[in-house]
């Protein structure tokens, strides 16, 4: 069936749609904006705070809490006709790095947002004779110049693989809608005698691989834009030759990162498969040589931008007050510990920084080794365990310790614990191409419904129809008569 | 003394009594406007120039919504079939479809006793071959002998006689189907006044002799034994009646390998024809060279009439020369000594390209002059009745100075084949298909009349008893439906019985009528036992609650769907738009744009080569301008 609905609703402007609308830049704070009917309803799903729900709470007020596990969040709640798109918008400041704004993006569409056209704010705002009349042209062109570019980019970002693969599915996907299209058409040259059983298996196998795909969008997303990640440890631990060690070892490349703050960010550096966004590599590499000028307290700060914080300690030195402070608030947090200096006579243990943890923030340190004894880990334990800490023995002289954090951050920012993959896998980056095939996937899931409840093939064309669409959003692809076409070229109907 | 030649005067004129003729003309005189209908034959009024049937899928689907508009074709039908079939019925309701054989004797003598006995409509044999137009109106046609008819609207449905010619092998005939004369003329006219002509093909398998087919190697195929009418005006006990066979044979590697060593010798795979052929009723010549897998296809023998022993061979459409067509009907099994009537031929002819045309059917830049049938570039003679009866209604609608009936895709199959037809860029005969249809589980036979019936009596063609009728009906549905979802039924013995006696499980825990109604093996009809508040419903009646409470899941979905489009729909484009003057606008779009003239957003969207993008630039704009109007 001709599948106009979408174009339907990208002109009637009736979805609810969601963005990160502080572009890329990695490091500050990033604001995930929801604008539609059901904004305040989707963004109430994945909220928890004092204030919650928000669609209790009054226009224009900011509310503190959680999104989900995810991150601390301040909310701010606009209502219609009171905001940017004249929508009820609510906008989610979240700290964390680009890891994190991701993720809560994510929830935002899975609880039932729809990732915003290029321009689409913007758009709404504009039609809703938010913006001044005399802007229709720059919105125009805003509409169709980022149009392009992302048609453009999105051509360049899809792998050949990804869209080979897609398009495949929406080939296979096509053909059976064009088999059913063409029985019932001429119902006495096609029978469908036993075609249910056969759209069910392959239903499942479609749902299967997309559904691998989705899954693989964390990684591609973490894979593609690296880790927001600060180095922190009190004066003279080392930081900053471990830093030197990151960004000129070999297998480190140094990168500028454009349109980012620049002292913020730095560097880029590789370590092992991941990326690391090194935030203010520059204030590390600056306060080493005037070791009290710049205290704990300033890298206490910064930590609340990233997504990853490498807590370096001195095994040469004792632990100290310092070391304390920063354990603490390294709560709720990813991060690793390097115990560097491992090349050094050693003052402190493992254990030792294990108490630190301990003793400060109430959690239960578990080391690398006594995983695998605690094999009947409660939920509680298993949740702890991945949110706690690794300690890693390091040298930034001798680059001991390197192989241990690569596979480190593998495990905590992976799916899999950064299994290798294979080599034909395709992994997702882009959120909206993450969108398009859940939502294929929910269609073969009513297909696959509608099979099994008995319910006539002239119903299964219509999710059919609605997966392949969703499929060619990704592609750029329009349905157009792509089943008129496949029906006549691939089947002999007609008299 | 000289005479003048002839004047006349009449509010409408139609050119071409076909099946779009028919209905244009029969609308327009029930309208009381005067009309007159010209036909080059008199005897070929409403002529089956190919196959055999009325309706089939999504062709039936038409049959009912002419009818139920107050069209004639399901009527002339009804009085007229030989054999009757309702298909896909173990699919869903959107997509059962009738499908009738027809006395193709019958069926024309019956329409042509229509007309004449329809007040306000005269029947003149003649070409037209010329339009009178003067600045953009349309004001009458000249006959070839001159004499000048004059009218407030002209209704082109010319069919596939426009400069036509028919082809088979070498021979070349410059005439209509089936020998009947050509239209040579009206053409000229029409180019001369600005219409865009273009060149299409179709073709159709030969006649055969019935005393000469061996039945006994052929499988029977019956009609069905209870008989559905199309029309609500027929009495259902007048169509029970003893129904025709059709045979079922195949071709083979004997019938293939001898159309491939002749291939050659066809005027399409020999570039003769230059007209664009659809692709969905392939030739046997098509047939054999694309899908060269099959080993076999079927051939359907069919009765043409009861006055005739001549047989239809559906499914081997050919433009073969002669000999190689007999010698290749000999290798069907049945048909060995098979004596031909009348050749398969192809057959190109002139048409238009529909994208002049206003979704009314009026020429974009002709006021008062409409077309409608095979000469707006579609195949099928339910596609033909479909738009003529628009067609017809609109040129009344014109003349009468009232606005036009406008069917949109969420109302019904003539909806989307007009949409289609005018918004789209069609490369060959344009075919309805259930497909088209975004909404078809919404439109379906079933429900024709609820949802077609105001449009019918707003315009005139109904009486305010049948829109009453209609409206009561639709309440009693409803009202039904409300009540059901509100039964409840306990998991009690008796109750487990009945469900154990249809086949389904038995309940564990209570469950509401709805949800036993959705299991696939039951119906509204059949739990008439678990139900005794139940009022006694017309069949047709409890078909539709049935049906609604069955697919619930679905319709709704579908009427959300229909709700967003007719969103869309309601923006509306003003009809001097300067496409030039909107910035942004990707120059592809533009010229699509440019081109079609859509009416709302809605249509621009379905334009080829518009893409979503475009659409935003253009709401933007129009915004700006204050341009858009919300209905």
């Amino acid at each position: 069936m001709n599948n106009i609905e979408r174009q339907t609703s990208y002109a009637a402007g009736e979805d609810t749609i969601a963005a990160i609308a502080t572009g890329r830049a990695a490091g500050g704070i990033a604001i995930i904006r929801i604008s539609g009917d059901r904004a305040l309803s989707i963004v109430d799903e994945i909220f928890r705070g004092p204030d919650a729900p928000l669609s209790k709470v009054p226009a224009n007020t900011i509310h503190y809490g959680h999104i989900l596990d995810i991150d601390e969040v301040l909310v701010s709640v606009f209502r219609a006709p009171h905001s940017y798109t004249t929508e009820d918008t609510v906008e989610i400041n979240c700290h964390g790095g680009l890891y994190a704004a991701d993720r809560v993006l994510s929830a935002c569409i899975e609880a039932g947002a729809r990732p915003a056209e290029p321009g689409e704010f913007t758009k709404r705002a504009y039609l809703s004779g938010r913006i001044d009349l005399s802007e229709a042209e720059a919105v125009a062109d805003i509409i169709s110049s980022d149009n392009e570019f992302s048609l453009k980019n999105s051509e360049k970002t899809l792998s050949g693989r990804l869209s080979r693969e897609i398009d495949e599915y929406r080939q296979r996907i096509i053909y059976e809608c064009g088999f059913i299209e063409s029985a019932l058409d001429d119902p006495e040259h096609f029978s469908l005698e036993g075609f249910g059983n056969r759209l069910l298996s392959e239903c499942k196998e479609w749902i299967g691989g997309l559904s691998k795909l989705s899954a693989s969008f964390q990684d591609g997303k973490i894979l593609k834009d690296g880790i927001d990640t600060v180095i922190v440890g009190k004066p003279n631990v080392g930081k900053s030759s471990i830093l030197n060690l990151l960004s000129n070892s070999d297998r480190a490349i140094v990168t500028d990162v454009p349109g980012t703050t620049r002292d913020l960010i730095e560097e880029r550096v590789r370590v092992g498969e991941l990326t690391l966004n090194l935030i203010d590599s520059a204030g590390i590499r600056s306060t080493d040589d005037v070791v009290e000028a710049i205290g704990v307290e300033k890298s206490l700060e910064k930590m609340k931008d990233a997504d990853l914080v490498l807590f370096v300690c001195d095994r040469s030195r004792p632990l100290d007050e310092n070391d304390k402070k920063i354990a603490a608030s390294l709560s709720g947090k990813k991060f690793l510990v390097l115990l560097n200096k491992s090349d050094a006579e050693a003052v402190i243990s493992v254990e030792d920084v294990q108490a630190l943890f301990q003793k400060n923030a109430g959690q239960l340190p578990v080391s690398s080794s006594s995983l695998s004894e605690n094999a009947a880990e409660s939920d509680f334990a298993a949740k702890s365990r991945k949110d706690s800490m690794k300690i890693i023995d390091f040298s930034a002289r001798s680059a001991d310790g390197m192989q241990e954090l690569q596979e480190a951050l593998k495990a905590l920012f992976l799916s899999n614990g950064g299994q290798k993959r294979s080599d034909g896998e395709v992994l997702l980056t882009n959120a909206r191409h993450k969108y398009e095939i859940d939502s294929a996937v929910r269609s073969l899931t009513l297909v696959m419904k509608s099979i099994e409840s008995g319910l006539p093939e002239d119903f299964y064309t219509v999710d059919l129809m609605d997966a392949y669409s969703a499929l060619g959003r990704i592609l750029g692809k329009e349905v157009g008569d792509d089943l008129v076409e496949e029906i006549f070229s691939k089947f002999c109907i007609g008299k | 003394m000289a005479m003048d030649v002839i004047h006349e005067n009449y509010d409408v004129v139609v050119v071409g009594a076909g099946h779009a003729g028919c209905e244009a003309a029969l609308a327009c005189a029930r309208l009381g406007l005067e009309t007159i209908i010209f036909t080059v034959s008199m005897d070929s009024v409403a002529f089956m120039p190919c196959n055999p049937h009325i309706g089939g899928s999504s062709k039936g689907h038409l049959v009912f919504e002419i009818d139920a508009l107050g069209g004639e074709m399901g009527k002339n039908i009804d009085k007229t079939f030989l054999q009757s079939k309702m298909l896909n019925t173990s699919k869903g309701p959107a997509v059962h479809s009738l499908r009738c054989q027809a006395d193709k004797q019958m069926y024309s003598l019956e329409m042509r006793k229509t007309l004449q006995h329809t007040d306000h409509l005269a029947l003149r044999q003649a070409e037209v071959c010329e339009l009178i137009v003067e600045g953009e109106k349309i004001c009458g046609v000249k006959t070839l002998s001159g004499a000048t008819y004059y009218a407030k609207a002209v209704i082109l449905c010319t069919g596939t006689y426009l400069n036509a010619r028919c082809l088979f092998g070498e021979v070349i005939e410059h005439t209509g189907p089936n020998g009947l004369k050509a239209a040579t003329h009206l053409t000229d006219s029409l180019v001369a006044n600005g219409v865009k002509m273009q060149r299409f093909k179709t073709g159709t398998p030969a006649r055969i002799d019935g005393r000469t087919i061996h039945y006994e190697e052929m499988t029977p195929q019956y009609g069905d034994p209870v008989v559905v009418p199309f029309s609500w005006h027929t009495d259902p006990a007048t169509v029970q009646k003893p129904q025709e066979l059709c045979y079922l044979t195949y071709t083979n590697e004997k019938t293939h390998e001898l159309i491939r060593n002749n291939l050659d010798r066809s005027p399409i795979y020999a570039g003769i024809i230059e007209g664009t052929g659809p692709r969905y009723c392939p030739s046997i010549e098509d047939k054999v060279v694309k899908f060269s897998d099959k080993s076999r296809h079927q051939l359907f023998i069919e009765p043409e009439s009861l006055f005739t022993n001549e047989m239809y061979i559906d499914g081997m459409s050919s433009s073969l020369p002669e000999e190689v067509q007999h010698a290749m009907i000999h290798t069907v099994p049945g048909l060995e000594d098979a004596k031909v009537v009348r050749n398969a031929y192809a057959i190109e002819y002139d048409c238009i390209s529909a994208n002049q045309l206003k979704l009314s059917l009026e020429f974009k830049n002709i006021h008062g002059l409409f077309s409608g049938g095979q000469f707006n570039g579609s195949s099928g003679y339910e596609e033909a009745a479909a738009q003529g009866l628009i067609a017809g209604i609109n040129a009344a609608m014109y003349v009468k100075g009232e606005e036009p009936l406008i069917l949109d895709r969420s109302t019904s199959y003539i909806g989307v084949l007009i949409d289609d037809l005018v918004t789209k860029v069609n490369r060959e005969p344009y075919r309805m298909m259930t497909s088209r249809a975004e909404y078809r589980l919404l439109l379906r036979q079933d429900n024709a009349d609820l949802r077609l019936t105001e449009f019918g009596h707003k315009v005139g063609l109904l009486s305010d008893e049948r829109a009453a009728y209609i409206e009561k009906k639709e309440e009693v549905i409803q009202k039904e439906i409300d009540r059901v979802d509100s039964v409840r039924v306990g998991a009690n013995q008796r109750v487990n019985d009945v469900l154990t006696s249809l086949g389904s499980a038995p309940l564990g825990t209570g469950a509401s009528l709805a949800e036993l109604i959705r299991r696939p093996e039951l119906s509204y009809e059949s739990l008439n036992s678990l139900d005794p508040d139940r009022p006694d419903l017309p069949s047709d009646f409890a078909n539709e609650v049935n049906i609604d409470i069955k697919y619930a899941g679905y319709i709704d979905r579908q009427k959300k769907q229909v709700e967003k489009f007719k969103a869309v729909e309601g923006k509306l484009i003003p009809e001097n738009l300067d496409y030039q003057k909107v910035p942004s606008l990707r120059i592809e779009a533009r010229q699509k744009l440019e081109a079609i003239r859509p009416v709302n957003i809605g249509q621009a969207s379905r334009i080829g080569g518009v893409s979503p993008a475009d659409i935003s630039v253009l709401l933007v704009y129009l915004k700006s301008g204050k341009y858009l109007k919300e209905e």
